[in-house]
């Protein structure tokens, strides 16, 4: 089933939670909502499942208006952070809930609903805990368990809201690549709320990207990452370092290295010639060969975490740079460019990949990256 | 019995030492004075004694009216606690203080007031007179007082419950398909039941045992209307001691026997939080048979 969403708005007290949102969902896909906390993303997931209602703007389910229809009539599968599992009944018992309830005309004999409950605990690999109830349950299980009841109502679309957030990071990537299996087996329409990247972009065939109630990029995994929309998508998606450099005549230049062509992506504005920032990742950069072209810069530190090794290193020309000096960068540990890193050597680096952005001053950065993030409790134990 | 404990943060002796100092002094001991006292009685005499018949009424006045007053609380107890979790509105702080009222009020100044209420020519008495029901000196009017007095047992004892009760299991039960009926019966009744059980408990108890309050809207009339607490109080004042413990014995005996099913009946109301250790193994057992 295909959901589209047009101009929803919902607003908190003073708080904007979503701005005129409008999105597609394609019927059988894989979707990730992204964003800090505050963003609105959950928001945008319970006006779907219609546990909140827009202020503004309508929700289609294949092309008709939910406006009249209730949550409980809209055959959604939703699945909580916390699992909200009924505790004092079996698995068994929280599995066929959704079938036990519905009316005579509609619910199937007793051994039937039972015979389904039981099925579903095994797709889930819970077979022989039917009788169990959910404390004996380690978390991991219990979302288990949760899945199983949402799935069992056949619904037309699946929505998880941070659903492996409250787990340890084991179990979350097990439970990753586990709902992906599902999602292929069943081809449910699925949209999850998630504020980690890494999860969005392993587990979603596209990714909204939400900041401030609004929309920062919508596309593919891939389009996301290598094509980033702007420096707070860039910065959502992992770490960043920011480059001063100039735009001249379509060429990047870092002091006088030119680092590359500039080629600005479809969907952001092309800049002016003149001061722009480079953003690259800490992993984009390497050692440069004799006859390329790279920047000149000093080791000041490294430090080896398992499989990556981190190192910091300054501009060897102050010239360039000038405010955020230092950068970051990250090797495997078994990459031919680590011996190289020794602290006080000098190198030149070249910049596998890039992005290029209107200059922006740090405090602007800064304010992007934390200004949405003060909700609720967070903000009261700042003010306290 | 174990006394050692593997806890490495001290304080189990002295805190055990107390408890059951504590629990002898004020509770234990007076009430086993009781029941020597009643034990020089004799089985055959004892059985005598409250076996007669304004005994016995006494008792079936008293328990059933408590019972009845604990059920009416429960029910309303429950409503009333609903609206002040989930609801906002004005002079809900004044209505909250107001619940706790019966708890401070002297139950004699209770009595009086809601004797003076109901009685044939009161407010209310006179309106019920109307229609042909008598409240005053009446079961029914012990009902009420016993109501009045027990409300607040219920109330304090679910509003935490539903105060932490989680929103998403009704937005889970929802998404499912359940109606509000059927989530409210299925989902929330179920996760209430053990507070609103204790809060029951409370107020019987409370009830069977309550004289202040009733003595004045009961009026009193052997086979009618006396329950046991007064008829204890009568046989003091008559010097018949033996009498008077004997009554007291009984009443301790069935309450005990009624509280002890209403914790059973609690116990099974929370069976899904009974010790993981027992429970867990046996699916796991019968997976494997």
């Amino acid at each position: 089933m295909d959901i589209q969403l047009s101009g929803i708005s919902k607003q908190f007290g003073q708080f904007k939670a979503l701005d005129s949102v409008g999105l597609n969902i394609q019927s059988g896909e894989l979707l990730a909502l992204l964003g800090p906390s505050g963003s609105g993303k959950t928001t945008l997931l319970r006006i779907i499942a219609g546990l909140e209602n827009a202020d503004i703007g309508s929700v289609y389910f294949d092309g008709v208006d939910m406006a009249n229809t209730p949550l409980r009539e809209r055959q959604i599968g939703f699945v909580f952070q916390h699992y909200a599992l009924f505790k004092h009944m079996t698995l068994r018992e929280n599995v066929s809930f959704g079938l036990r309830v519905k009316t005579r005309a509609f619910r199937r004999p007793a051994a039937a609903i039972r015979a389904r409950a039981d099925e579903l605990l095994k797709l889930v690999q819970l077979g022989g805990l039917e009788d169990r109830y959910p404390h004996q349950l380690s978390g991991g299980q219990r979302q288990r368990v949760a899945l199983a009841r949402a799935l069992a109502i056949d619904p037309k679309v699946l929505l998880l809201d941070e659903p492996f957030g409250a787990l340890d990071a084991k179990v979350r990537k097990e439970l990753r690549q586990w709902l992906r299996d599902l999602h292929q087996q069943t081809g449910v329409t699925t949209v999850f709320v998630t504020h980690d990247q890494e999860e969005a972009l392993e587990l979603a065939d596209r990714v909204v990207i939400m900041q401030k109630g609004k929309i920062a990029q919508l596309g593919s995994v891939d389009q996301v990452y290598e094509q980033p929309a702007s420096p707070l998508v860039f910065n959502f998606l992992g770490d960043s370092n920011i480059i001063a450099a100039q735009l001249q005549n379509g060429a990047v230049y870092v002091g006088d290295a030119e680092i590359g062509a500039y080629s600005p992506s479809a969907n952001i504005a092309v800049l002016d010639e003149g001061a722009v920032d480079v953003y690259v990742r800490p992993s984009d950069l390497r050692i440069a060969d004799a006859e390329q072209v790279g920047i000149e810069v000093v080791v000041n530190s490294i430090q080896r975490t398992g499989p990556i090794v981190r190192a910091e290193v300054s501009f060897a020309h102050s010239t360039f740079g000038q405010s955020h000096s230092t950068l970051r960068v990250e090797l495997p540990h078994l990459h031919h460019d680590v011996p190289r890193f020794q602290i006080g050597a000098t190198l030149r680096l070249r910049l596998m990949q890039f992005s290029v952005f209107a200059p922006q001053t740090i405090t602007a950065v800064r304010e992007q990256l934390s200004a949405p993030i003060l909700i609720g409790r967070e903000r009261e134990r700042l003010a306290g | 019995m174990k006394f050692k404990t593997n806890s490495p943060l001290p304080g189990f002796a002295p805190a055990l030492f107390y408890t059951v100092l504590y629990l002898a002094l004020i509770v234990v001991i007076p009430l086993s004075g009781l029941f020597f006292k009643t034990a020089e009685l004799g089985l055959a005499q004892f059985w005598d004694l409250i076996s007669g018949e304004r005994v016995t009424h006494a008792l079936t006045i008293s328990f059933t009216t408590a019972l009845a007053a604990a059920i009416i609380n429960a029910v309303f107890g429950l409503i009333i606690a609903w609206v002040f979790v989930r609801y906002d509105f004005t002079g809900k702080g004044l209505f909250d203080a107001i619940i706790d009222l019966p708890f401070a009020l002297p139950t004699a100044v209770a009595g009086i007031a809601l004797s003076t209420l109901y009685s044939g020519s009161g407010w209310l008495g006179s309106l019920f007179n109307k229609i042909g029901i008598e409240i005053a000196f009446t079961p029914l009017g012990i009902v009420i007082a016993l109501t009045f007095i027990g409300l607040p047992f219920v109330v304090r004892s679910v509003e935490p419950v539903l105060r932490e009760l989680e929103k998403e299991l009704e937005e889970a039960a929802a998404s499912l398909g359940a109606n509000r009926w059927q989530t409210l019966y299925h989902v929330v009744f179920p996760t209430l039941l053990p507070a609103l059980l204790s809060g029951f408990a409370l107020a019987f108890a409370r009830g069977v045992g309550e004289y202040g309050s009733v003595i004045f809207i009961a009026g009193n009339v052997p086979y009618v209307s006396e329950v046991a607490p007064l008829l204890i109080v009568i046989k003091l004042e008559e010097y018949d001691y033996a009498g008077a413990t004997a009554v007291a014995a009984a009443m301790l005996l069935i309450s005990f026997v009624l509280l002890i099913l209403i914790n059973a009946l609690q116990a099974w109301s929370q069976r899904y939080k009974s010790s993981s250790q027992n429970v867990s193994t046996t699916p796991v057992q019968e997976h494997l048979a």
